[in-house]
């Protein structure tokens, strides 16, 4: 099964971007596909690579990136929810005349257009947050 | 078309629970999660209603490590709530055609 992950919570606030960790997770441990992972509204915060969370805390975006890195993964940071919380990546950094970029590692910035693609070719879409 | 509900909002501060047994139909299932899962405590004001809907052919089910999380043993659970895992849960969202995400 192909399932498309909409990410609406952000880290620590609420547990919704925990859950949806782990049920992505839960699901490539299932032997089912993940189109897409897409991170709206303060779902846009997990991108923040910058995140400086308690050594003996779980680290809530660090966790994405790892999850990406071991099982490739498409996360993608919605453009317009990202430039609001300050989460760009080094080509919006550039165009909106800042100093620094905090794009996770294994995350992209896109537009909505990704979340419709998502959830039209996936066989299930589910939303957390 | 079979849909799966989740509800990740506690129904003693929230609506979620609340909107979502009145839209829910007979073979879909609603699934409690994060803060959600308070509304299967059996005795609350919610427990008949959900025996109600289960017995109207509706399933029911608490996400077994957010109960953990809350100190909920699944003995308070309103009987006819079932606990699932994560892994539950996935195959949940693949036995029903759709999920709808209330919070």
């Amino acid at each position: 099964m192909r399932f498309a992950v909409l990410v609406n919570a952000g880290p620590y606030q609420y547990q919704g971007a925990d859950t949806a960790w782990h049920f992505t997770r839960a699901a490539l441990d299932g032997g089912h596909d993940i189109l897409r992972v897409f991170f709206y509204h303060d779902g846009a915060y997990n991108g923040n690579r910058l995140l400086v969370p308690p050594q003996d805390e779980r680290n809530v975006g660090a966790r994405w990136s790892r999850l990406a890195a071991e099982r490739g993964l498409d996360l993608v940071v919605c453009v317009a929810a990202g430039q609001r919380r300050g989460v760009l990546d080094a080509a919006e950094r550039r165009r909106h005349g800042k100093d620094a970029d905090v794009l996770a590692p294994g995350f992209r910035i896109a537009g909505l257009g990704l979340l419709a693609e998502a959830a039209i070719l996936a066989d299930r879409f589910v939303t957390f947050g | 078309m079979s849909t799966l509900h989740t509800v990740n909002r506690s129904p003693f501060e929230h609506g979620a629970l609340e909107g979502c047994l009145a839209r829910v139909r007979p073979g879909s299932a609603v699934l409690l999660i994060e803060d959600g899962v308070l509304g299967a405590l059996d005795g609350s004001r919610f427990a008949s209603r959900l025996g109600a809907l289960a017995a109207a052919g509706v399933e029911l089910f608490a996400l077994g490590p957010d109960l953990a999380a809350r100190g909920v043993e699944p003995a308070r659970l309103a009987p006819c709530v079932g606990v699932v895992d994560y892994a539950g849960f996935v195959d949940l969202a693949c036995r029903f055609a759709r999920t709808v995400t209330w919070t």
